[in-house]
């Protein structure tokens, strides 16, 4: 406990002096390259190939921030960082931006002095099930043995929907992931609980993955977005922006394909949108091409859902809650003028 | 002594049989357990044979892997330059390689003790300035790579080899510290072993990763790497102080008295007298100190640098490979067992030799 207590005083004392500092921007221009904060083992968020190169729905709204800043993509750092170590690493300006499957709560927003951008994913937590044990509903697992790893809100969504819905429940704590999946396929619990990207993630590689059902409840809201230090709103903006770009361009139906001939596009906010009529970069400090160069180096929303969680990867996820709003999701950038 | 005054040897000696019945089956017990022991490792040689060996892939892609019943150590073969080198540039992976192979052979080297001169401090000095242009580049037309990148196995061995190397003198000042008549020194000595010692290298390495970097001025950052191994400095270093001490006190009084009427200072006692002969002692302890050690550097895990445990642990979570794990930490397992193996093999060697001195 005394760790905690330690970290909760260093934290404070760094809020103190944080208010008067300011200029992330030009502290990552002056050294030329973006750091950004990652898990590092979560696959089709971030994770390194096995060529050591780094993949991944996170990594990639890095580098859209880093081809937003300088043009080029491949100017950004990637620190893989615990959950215990990624807001302290934020606070003491160990990365510019935390872009690590972190949720947007009251909490982190305000006490803990962070600002979360545009959500890049839409997550939940749920509960997967072998198909044998007839259930159909979270609430029929009175009783139910469930795998489950500690230390995350996971734990505590999963106690408190349990209770709120007067069931008894087993806890089988696994602290590694893999592990924690065998435990589960090997029968070991009846019942397995994680944000639902994760489990269809487990549920790919499963020895028979058509055995097992994801459940309808989702018992958490998990609004996934990268996350910044408070006090530097100009920052603030470029990250947040870049976020609602990479949506945008989707809507707008730009790819780093066509990305070319929409420059010629006669439609006044596409014109806006890539910096052909100038003054939305500048607005931001940065170049009226970032649009432009995020797009044409990294890709629109849509095309890095595809890449690196879509239905043609192993996780397989369908679009659902991340799809854009004009089909159903929630993904919804404000006007670009 | 007449021939025919010769002593067969006792048939116990000669024959299987009667080996058999020596060592195996002398008692009812005895046989009992040695049938139950036959048994145990008929039932778990064989099948561990067939599933390691027999029923294996090597070489697969991994859903060639979902439909046999054996191990599939392709986990390791088709990811083997992650889990060795990380994030070690892919085509500059040769010379983390070269560095290793340098170090590796340093120590052989080092192994005999008749070769522990002047001349090999030149070769040490050498091999690890070739080992750092390697790691770092930059110069003779090698590309330059940041310290952030080093991980994997050289990463490991730069933790274990550095921390270890570093700790032992630290640790045999701080015995003497401890030891000394000068009360300030006493104190500070004390106070130290006590504190890191009464906390686990976990919370060191947290204090190093998470709470130093927000006391440090603006703009200054020091690598992770460097935290953590500074870490693994000074919380070796307290252990092997108190084996040390141990080792000290074993040293009769007489010894300095005798020392003392040679007319030789503190430093000449301790360097010609008592240290040779304390460190002598504590041998064993001091190597269970470094091979923990050197297990322990594994818990840089936890503030997220990639050494071999981590980089294997990634390449599990990519669902492609999930769920080898069995495969994976068997690898690991041989690999930390390797290099403690050694340790213990070349203390006992120096073991006897010392003692043969005497």
């Amino acid at each position: 406990m005394r760790m905690w207590r330690l970290i909760a005083i260093a934290g404070v004392l760094f809020l103190s002096i944080s208010a008067v500092q300011a200029g992330t921007l030009d502290d990552v221009k002056a050294r030329g390259y973006l750091i950004a904060g990652v898990n590092g083992s979560i696959f089709g968020f971030s994770m390194p190939d096995e060529k050591g190169v780094w993949r991944g729905l996170d990594v990639d709204t890095a580098r859209a921030i880093a081809a937003a800043i300088f043009g080029d993509a491949s100017k950004v750092k990637f620190v893989p960082l615990t959950a215990v170590q990624r807001l302290p690493a934020l606070q003491s300006k160990e990365v510019d931006v935390l872009c690590r499957n972190t949720t947007h709560t009251l909490t982190r927003d305000t006490v803990n002095g962070l600002n979360f951008a545009h959500v890049n994913f839409y997550d939940g937590q749920g509960f997967m099930v072998h198909k044998k044990l007839g259930v159909k509903s979270a609430k029929e697992l009175d009783g139910a043995t469930v795998c489950v790893l500690p230390g995350t809100t996971t734990e505590l969504n999963a106690a408190d929907f349990f209770k709120k819905n007067n069931m008894k429940w087993k806890p089988v704590v696994i602290e590694q992931a893999t592990e924690l999946n065998k435990a589960f396929f090997s029968g070991r619990c009846d019942v397995l609980t994680s944000d639902t990207s994760q489990l269809a993630a487990h549920r790919a590689v499963a020895p028979n993955p058509d055995d097992y059902v994801i459940l309808p409840e989702i018992i958490s809201k998990e609004p996934l977005a990268p996350v910044v230090r408070h006090g530097d709103d100009q920052w603030f903006d470029i990250v947040n922006w870049t976020v609602m770009a990479l949506i945008q361009a989707e809507e707008f139906g730009i790819t780093s394909k066509n990305v070319d001939e929409m420059l010629k596009s006669q439609d006044p906010a596409i014109q806006r949108f890539l910096g052909v009529t100038p003054g939305l970069g500048s607005a931001l400090g940065l170049d009226d091409k970032w649009a432009y160069n995020i797009i044409k180096q990294v890709g629109n929303y849509g095309e890095i859902f595809e890449r690196n969680v879509g239905p043609k990867t192993p996780l397989g996820l369908p679009r659902g809650l991340n799809a854009l709003w004009t089909q159903g999701g929630l993904m919804y950038a404000a006007p670009f003028r | 002594m007449e021939k025919g005054a010769e002593v067969k040897p006792p048939i116990s000696d000669t024959t299987i049989a009667g080996w058999l019945k020596k060592n195996l089956f002398s008692t009812k017990l005895n046989s009992f357990l040695t049938i139950i022991t036959l048994y145990y490792l008929w039932k778990t040689i064989p099948p561990f044979v067939k599933w390691a060996f027999l029923d294996s892939a090597w070489f697969t892609p991994p859903q060639m892997c979902r439909n046999i019943d054996g191990a599939c150590w392709s986990v390791i073969t088709k990811n083997i330059r992650f889990i060795l080198f990380g994030f070690f540039p892919y085509d500059q992976q040769w010379r983390p390689l070269v560095a290793m192979l340098v170090l590796f052979g340093l120590l052989y080297y080092s192994k005999e003790r008749h070769r522990w001169n002047r001349r090999l401090i030149y070769y040490w000095g050498v091999g690890l300035t070739i080992m750092a242009i390697l790691m770092k580049g930059g110069i003779f037309g090698l590309t330059s790579v940041e310290s952030t990148k080093w991980s994997g196995l050289p990463l490991t061995l730069l933790l274990s080899v550095f921390g270890l190397t570093a700790a032992y003198p630290l640790g045999v000042i701080l015995a003497l510290g401890r030891q000394s008549k000068m009360p300030a020194v006493k104190v500070l000595s004390i106070v130290y072993i006590e504190l890191i010692r009464g906390v686990p290298l976990i919370s060191l390495l947290f204090m190093g990763s998470i709470i130093f970097p927000l006391f440090l001025p603006e703009g200054i950052t020091i690598s992770k790497i460097l935290r953590a191994q500074v870490a693994i400095i000074l919380f070796t270093a307290a252990y092997i102080a108190e084996v040390v001490r141990g080792g000290l006190q074993a040293i009769p009084k007489g010894q300095y008295e005798a020392a003392a009427s040679l007319g030789l200072n503190y430093y000449q006692t301790m360097r010609l007298v008592v240290l040779p002969q304390a460190l002598k002692i504590v041998i064993p302890p001091t190597v269970s100190v470094l091979i923990s050690a050197f297990k322990d550097t594994s818990l840089v895990v936890i503030i997220a640098l990639y050494d071999v445990l981590k980089t294997t642990q990634t390449v599990l979570s990519d669902p492609h490979w999930m769920g080898f794990s069995r495969e994976a930490y068997i690898f690991l397992a041989i690999l930390y067992f390797l290099g403690c193996f050694s340790m213990s093999q070349t203390s006992r060697k120096l073991e006897r030799e010392l003692n043969i001195e005497r």
